[in-house]
């Protein structure tokens, strides 16, 4: 477990493989797709995703001729570092309502 | 070595500018002015609205555009408003289970604070989502994940 953890910091820590991460979690898609929403090319994008697999957060399989990317199903610390920075961001999309609708 | 040493969660609070009663009134009848439903629904069609129904043990639940329902759990302790504690009956691939034993739970207490509400969310219960014996090397290990994502999250 040494490795899964010594790479999750600076995993997480780039925001582009955040943005790949956040992506992947609404669901699987292969490097073309997740390089077209992205400002990176796609070897770029295919490095990142390497990280992120090489931290346990992400895992690929084959998809016919395609290869998919999905959010490590298996990886609890996947799925948790994903409600961490979803919660951040709703709680501050609910902070915005709490506050609107009080002015 | 316990069992509450498995238990994993996400932690997260903000301050907000309101009374409990209005944080509350907005966390829960106000749920679709600040979820962002677009992107984080489970039903096929496009989510209209999703629902926290006003007592415990009622549903939470969505409802789409064609008007069709999903389920996403439910109410387990409505105490207005100082408390609200939701199952989550969610899969790691993000659909409904409905077996109670394998659903999150999302507790949300709401504090007067400073004029204002504190409000602090816990998210508990992910440890079904893998192997136990993972779990607990990753959590026991010193330096581990839980240290490094505490770090990133003071980062952001």
């Amino acid at each position: 477990m040494a490795t899964y953890g010594s790479n999750g910091l600076s995993a997480l820590g780039d925001p582009t493989r955040r943005a790949i991460f956040e992506r992947l979690g609404r669901g699987p898609l292969p490097v073309g797709e997740l390089a077209r929403d992205l400002p990176v090319s796609r070897p770029a994008v295919s490095q990142h995703l390497k990280v992120l697999k090489d931290a346990g957060l992400v895992v690929d399989r084959a998809d016919g001729t395609r290869r998919l990317y999905q959010l490590n199903p298996a990886g609890i610390e996947a799925m948790r570092a994903y409600f961490d920075t979803f919660w951040n961001h709703a709680l501050a999309a609910f902070k915005d309502a709490v506050e609107k609708e009080d002015s | 070595m316990t069992d509450t040493d498995t238990a994993i969660a996400v932690r997260r609070s903000v301050t907000v500018n309101a009374a409990p009663e209005r944080a509350f009134e907005v966390f829960t009848a106000g749920f679709s002015t600040w979820w962002p439903l677009e992107t984080h629904h489970i039903g096929k069609a496009d989510a209209a609205e999703a629902i926290i129904e006003p007592r415990a043990g009622g549903r939470w639940f969505e409802r789409g555009v064609d008007g069709s329902e999903c389920d996403w759990g439910f109410v387990t302790a409505w105490e207005p408003p100082h408390r609200l504690l939701l199952a989550w009956h969610l899969t790691p691939e993000y659909e409904f289970d409905p077996d109670p034993a394998q659903a999150t739970e999302v507790e949300i207490r709401f504090t007067p604070k400073d004029g204002g509400t504190l409000v602090e969310l816990e998210h508990r219960g992910f440890e079904k989502y893998g192997d136990p014996e993972k779990i607990r090397e990753s959590v026991t290990q010193k330096g581990g994940w839980s240290d490094l994502l505490e770090m990133y999250s003071k980062a952001v």
